[in-house]
């Protein structure tokens, strides 16, 4: 299933991608259901904690899939359709699978004075990827843009998942994706 | 400091003193560097001294707006039954700036304790620290640093025996620029779509879950607990000329310049000093070109502009922008300034949260003609038609981002026109393909 199909209504329930989810695990079950837990003290209403549980799911999936998304709905007593309003206007978020590494590259006028686009070009041809959003044959990378990092000031910021790595130039990239497998 | 430079000898630092110190991450280092003195004062003050010590600083808002602080926390309602809370922006979004990561990098105890005084000043028992998503880093130090507060109760039930509850909770943000924007972030904390909301009612009365809200910048909460220990006067007392700017700032510095980084002056200090002193000046062989003083929505200086202007709230004014977050870049003889242009304004089409026409379609429409121009198939009339649409996106929506839109390309138009005319006429080649 890709993003342009993945529509949720409600009530459509998390079996809709089980080839994505199967053998089906709740996600909010043991360790992540206790740290949700652990945060709803600390906010008048379940719904604050749409952005951590998004985050939860992600963790768990690799992306926000229809599934997961009707299960943090669940949990905090949200609809899906109202879920995935806000799913959708979030970068960070995953709509749809991405590769294992996550490559999200600062290409915004500070860095762009600084050669941003020589950055972006490697990467996209050292990963495989050969164009923005699309993942690499071998499922490892994915590579975005991105708007401000802020850390203009060690331009080019990249992020790979969540490692915040400074100063990235073409040439140094091939060492840095031999720490990605 | 000029971080990751050595300190320049006209720097004044204060809330960098200890950057690139990993000691003075942990509680015990940062109370060994005089940490949590400020918050221990305050506690033994009435909420109301704080406030009024706040504003005999002179401190203003470091996150762009520069609302004086200690008048935005005397708005809070006192004695009205509800709970009030604190929100910290974290959300450090806006290009060119990169200050409050390193303050949450090396010092999170600073950030910590002001937001514990300002819990204290508002009358709040709850502070949410609200961490743009991409900051990994700084999420993981201050998440073991409000841990290793409340393991020393410089948090919790009874902050230092003093009977008071102050709780500090960080919230991670999912990448999106407007919720720095303070009523988007209320919405996206509460856990829905980052829309600015109309004001009124402002945050005092209503804000986060409808109840009594301050909110401020990383920066600003930072410089509390010096103002604490050290006092007011001596806060005062950094100033160059202009009391209406006192303190520190640290001006985050990147682009053309030998040496970028996050560099802390007393407000005032020439910014000609700061480009070509402590930053060491242009590459070699390079001259400057454009300023861009306080993160990417202010508008450009020109080098005459840059050469006669005070580093501060006024100075900056008074040469034609603003000292807005204190992002500044530099931009050299080298830079395109039509094609820098564009590309903030597709960063402002890329972040509106669409909610209000003028913001949608205008970044979307600037965005598209300054392509048009780039491609070389601008029309005479683009220029006018820039300046036209820019007019409709100034002062016409819930939130600025519209009008940090149009503030780059206006200034550009006015300061630079030569280099617009030269891609119109075709003396410059194209840069971009139409798609």
């Amino acid at each position: 299933m890709t993003a342009g199909t993945a529509g949720v209504g409600a009530g459509e329930g998390g079996g809709v991608e089980a080839h994505h989810d199967a053998p089906h695990v709740p996600i909010f079950a043991g360790k992540v259901k206790e740290r949700l837990d652990a945060l709803f003290p600390k906010y008048p209403t379940k719904q604050a904690c749409l952005l951590p549980a998004l985050w939860m799911a992600q963790e768990a999936r690799g992306w926000i899939s229809p599934g997961a998304l009707t299960e943090v709905a669940a949990v905090l007593g949200l609809t899906p359709a109202y879920v995935r309003g806000v799913v959708t206007f979030y970068t960070m978020y995953h709509t749809h699978p991405v590769g294992r590494h996550f490559i999200q590259v600062c290409t915004t006028s500070p860095c762009h004075l600084c050669g941003s686009d020589d950055v972006l070009t490697a990467l996209l041809r050292e990963t495989g990827c050969g164009e923005l959003g699309a993942t690499s044959a071998d499922g490892r990378f994915t590579v975005i843009e991105v708007e401000c990092l802020g850390a203009c000031g060690f331009p080019t910021p990249i992020l790979i998942g969540d490692d915040f790595i400074e100063s990235v130039t073409p040439e140094r990239i091939s060492g840095i994706l031999q720490g990605y497998k | 400091m000029g971080f990751p430079h050595p300190s320049h000898p006209k720097e004044t630092p204060v809330l960098s003193k200890y950057f690139g110190d990993a000691a003075a991450r942990s509680f015990r280092g940062w109370v060994e560097r005089g940490g949590y003195e400020g918050l221990k004062k305050a506690l033994g003050m009435t909420p109301e001294a704080v406030v009024e010590e706040m504003k005999a600083s002179g401190l203003r808002g470091r996150g762009g707006a520069g609302f004086p602080t200690g008048l935005k926390w005397s708005f809070m309602p006192k004695d009205d039954g509800k709970p009030h809370y604190l929100v910290c922006n974290a959300d450090e979004s806006e290009p060119g700036t990169f200050k409050d990561r390193e303050i949450m990098r090396w010092t999170p105890h600073a950030l910590i304790e002001g937001c514990a005084v300002g819990c204290h000043a508002i009358g709040a028992e709850c502070c949410y620290i609200y961490i743009r998503g991409e900051f990994t880093e700084p999420w993981h130090v201050m998440s073991a640093a409000v841990e290793e507060a409340y393991a020393h109760n410089a948090l919790g039930e009874n902050v230092f025996g003093s009977g008071k509850r102050i709780e500090v909770v960080l919230h991670r943000g999912a990448g999106a620029y407007i919720c720095g924007e303070e009523t988007a972030l209320m919405n996206s904390l509460e856990g829905k779509r980052g829309n600015p909301r109309i004001k009124p009612p402002f945050p005092a009365q209503a804000g986060l879950f409808a109840l009594p809200t301050t909110i401020n910048n990383v920066e600003t909460l930072a410089a509390v607990p010096h103002i604490l220990t050290r006092g007011a006067a001596w806060y005062k007392g950094l100033c160059l000329g202009n009391p209406k700017s006192t303190g520190t700032k640290l001006i985050s510095v990147c682009g053309h310049v030998m040496r970028p980084g996050n560099y802390e002056i007393t407000l005032g200090t020439p910014m000609k000093e700061l480009i070509f002193d402590m930053c060491g000046g242009m590459r070699p062989g390079r001259t400057l070109k454009a300023v861009i003083p306080g993160g990417s929505s202010v508008p450009l200086m020109t080098p005459e502009e840059v050469d006669q202007c005070a580093t501060d709230y006024e100075g900056i004014v008074a040469c034609g922008s603003m000292l807005g977050s204190g992002g500044m870049i530099v931009m050299d003889d080298s830079t395109d300034i039509v094609y820098e242009i564009y590309r903030l304004a597709k960063f402002y089409a890329h972040e509106s949260c669409a909610q209000c026409t003028q913001c949608r379609e205008g970044t979307a429409w600037t965005t598209k003609i300054l392509a048009r121009i780039l491609s070389g198939q601008g029309k005479s009339s683009d220029l006018d038609l820039l300046l036209d649409l820019s007019e409709n996106m100034t002062g016409k929506t819930i939130c600025v981002l519209s009008d940090s839109c149009a503030a780059p390309i206006v200034s550009g138009i006015q300061k630079f026109r030569a280099d617009f005319e030269a891609y119109l006429s075709r003396a410059t080649a194209p840069v971009l393909a139409l798609a």
